[in-house]
């Protein structure tokens, strides 16, 4: 029964592609929607639960990608090793950063997690003898599990839905964990946590590593995915997209993250005009939810769903 | 009977006002020990500092004969000290058993990667959780609202919450900060055997209030503080003759 939304989920998933299997918006955007999604619900669970903020997510993206593409590329490290190390670094990484940043609150965790995330973009564009500067890198060499190679689209629908709906099912698991509680204890009230046995700060820490880890996942996939990265990918307007994606879907609900990726993977495909006012568009997005929604959108039609279920409750036993 | 807790030179300023001003007492174990005062005489400052929210400029706190000064709040928590706060701080975001398992905390010790794969431990450990909120929440009569959302819930009820939420990590001491305020007549009477009930359930009750019918009624010791000093201290008969505290505080009303 908990798992019952998951299950719903992944058979569609499946089935999709049975279905189209050649449908560019399945196998292909399909994949990138995947992608944003295993992010959404990373930050999801710091932003969502533990009630913090993080404007330089994209960093831990842009981390994991740049190992990979970097190790690989220059270094000849085999892909799997080169997440491995790039999960490491960012282990490292946001562990190093967590720790200082995250003893800040609302505006100026805000300002502080901003100020990371433009530090590594200006690194990645910087430090062009390693990164490719501007440019990027490219011809960036596939992945495959155990000789079987991930070079078709099907395949990357395969692996990264696989990838997407493990991290669903790890972040329902973690919510409904004395760990998930202690998140949501952080964000109802830190002292009256505290009291309760909670080292709040150690919880802050944790779940920030956690999710930045799984951006670096994410990001080792999608640069083997594309083939190709350049910092336009991990910019601070992606870190703006991945906080909307969680705030449109809804705080504190990982399928309200699924749900807010989904729709702003798709939104651009489908109204072209999108492409050029893309900042604009995502920022009125962003002001609309927290004025009109600020319980997100898919929070919000859940709880008009169970309200109209329960009037009708009321109107047949009276 | 030993003592429970132990508290000498208790000193805490904020700026220039003396919160808590040279405060000693001593608490003896599975007795109700009330601190009572007027507004501002720094009752809630006392309980911060007992409970390592604030930290005493100077002074030493025992409990069980271990130094709590400078301990941050959630290791005096883990040491059995739990607390309700004057001004609520519920979870509300959370349902009713959620804020009362959050009380759980710690009783729990499964892992992150245990929670992440739902490992037996980790059910077993969540089962007993459960069970022990559940048990904390019937203690005080909140069995029917175990699953509605916290926010949904009257004033009464909340503060009756946070006791409920206290008592789920299996306190040795519980300071309970004017738990009778807001509350009508029969509501205080339920209060008050709630708390006698704790003390026979072998828990130290510490406890600020202003409302004198309930504390004189159910204390087993009493301290009056006024301006951050130590005015008085004794049983509720003694500290009601006392010319000191009719003069400064019960005169007062
Ligand atoms: N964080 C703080 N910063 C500055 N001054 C404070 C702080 N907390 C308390 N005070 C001051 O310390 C004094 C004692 O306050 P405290 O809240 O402990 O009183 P109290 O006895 O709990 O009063 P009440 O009965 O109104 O709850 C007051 O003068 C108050 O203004
Ligand atoms: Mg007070």
């Amino acid at each position: 029964m908990r798992l019952l939304g998951l299950g719903i989920f992944a058979a569609v998933i499946a089935i999709l592609p049975l279905l189209f299997p050649e449908n560019y918006y399945v196998t292909v955007v399909g994949v990138t929607m995947f992608f944003n999604v295993i992010l959404a619900v990373g930050l999801n669970l710091f932003m969502g639960y533990a009630g913090q903020i993080s404007l330089g997510h994209a960093a831990f993206f842009g981390l994991g990608a740049y190992s990979s593409a970097i190790l690989t590329t220059k270094f000849g490290f085999n892909p799997w090793l080169a997440m491995g190390a790039g999960v490491a670094l960012v282990w490292i990484v946001s562990y190093l950063v967590a720790k200082p940043i995250l003893r800040l609150k609302g505006h100026y965790l805000a300002m502080a997690t901003l100020g990371f995330g433009i530090i590594i973009h200006i690194f990645l564009v910087q430090y062009d003898t390693l990164t490719g500067g501007p440019d990027g890198l490219s011809s960036i060499p596939e992945l495959s599990i155990f000789g079987w190679p991930i070079n078709s689209d099907l395949r990357w629908y395969a692996v990264s839905a696989t990838v997407m709906l493990l991290s669903i099912l790890f972040s329902l698991n973690i919510v409904a964990s004395r760990h998930g509680r202690a998140l949501q204890a952080v964000h109802g009230s830190e002292v009256a946590a505290e009291t309760m046995g909670i080292d709040t700060s150690r919880v802050k820490v944790h779940i920030f590593v956690i999710s930045a880890v799984m951006a670096a996942v994410t990001g080792s996939l999608f640069v083997h995915e594309q083939a190709f990265i350049s910092p336009d990918s991990c910019s601070f307007f992606f870190s703006i997209e991945l906080v909307t994606m969680v705030v449109l879907g809804g705080m504190a609900s990982t399928f309200g993250a699924v749900f807010g990726a989904a729709i702003l993977t798709y939104l651009p495909e489908f109204l072209v005009v999108f492409q050029d006012f893309k900042v604009l568009i995502f920022g009125g997005i962003l002001m609309f939810i927290m004025i009109f929604l600020p319980e997100g959108l898919f929070v919000g039609l859940c709880r008009l769903f169970t309200h109209f279920k329960q009037e009708q409750k009321e109107c047949l036993t009276s | 009977m030993s003592y429970l807790l132990e508290v000498s030179g208790l000193e805490k300023a904020y700026g220039g006002v003396k919160a808590v001003n040279g405060v000693s007492f001593r608490v003896k174990e599975q007795t109700i020990f009330s601190v009572i005062g007027p507004n501002g005489a720094g009752k809630t400052t006392l309980f911060n500092l007992l409970t390592g929210i604030e930290r005493p400029d100077s002074g030493s706190i025992l409990f069980h004969e271990d130094q709590l000064v400078g301990l941050p709040p959630f290791k005096v928590a883990l040491k059995g000290i739990s607390r309700t706060f004057q001004n609520l701080q519920i979870f509300f975001n959370m349902s009713v058993v959620e804020n009362v398992m959050v009380g759980c905390h710690r009783l729990g010790n499964a892992s992150m990667l245990s929670a992440i794969f739902r490992l037996p431990s980790m059910l077993r450990e969540e089962r007993l959780i459960r069970h022990k909120a559940l048990k904390a929440l019937e203690f005080c009569g909140m069995s029917q609202m175990r699953d509605k959302p916290a926010d949904s819930l009257p004033y009464g009820q909340l503060k009756k919450l946070e006791i409920a939420r206290a008592l789920a990590s299996e306190p040795h001491l519980v300071l309970l900060d004017e738990p009778a305020a807001g509350l009508n007549d029969t509501e205080t009477v339920e209060l008050s055997e709630l708390i006698k009930k704790l003390v026979e359930n072998g828990i130290t009750v510490l406890l600020v209030e202003h409302n004198m019918g309930l504390v004189m009624d159910i204390s087993d010791e009493v301290l009056v503080l006024n301006y951050g000093e130590l005015l008085a201290m004794g049983t509720p008969s003694a500290i009601q003759k006392d010319p000191k505290v009719v003069a400064a505080y019960l005169g007062e009303e």
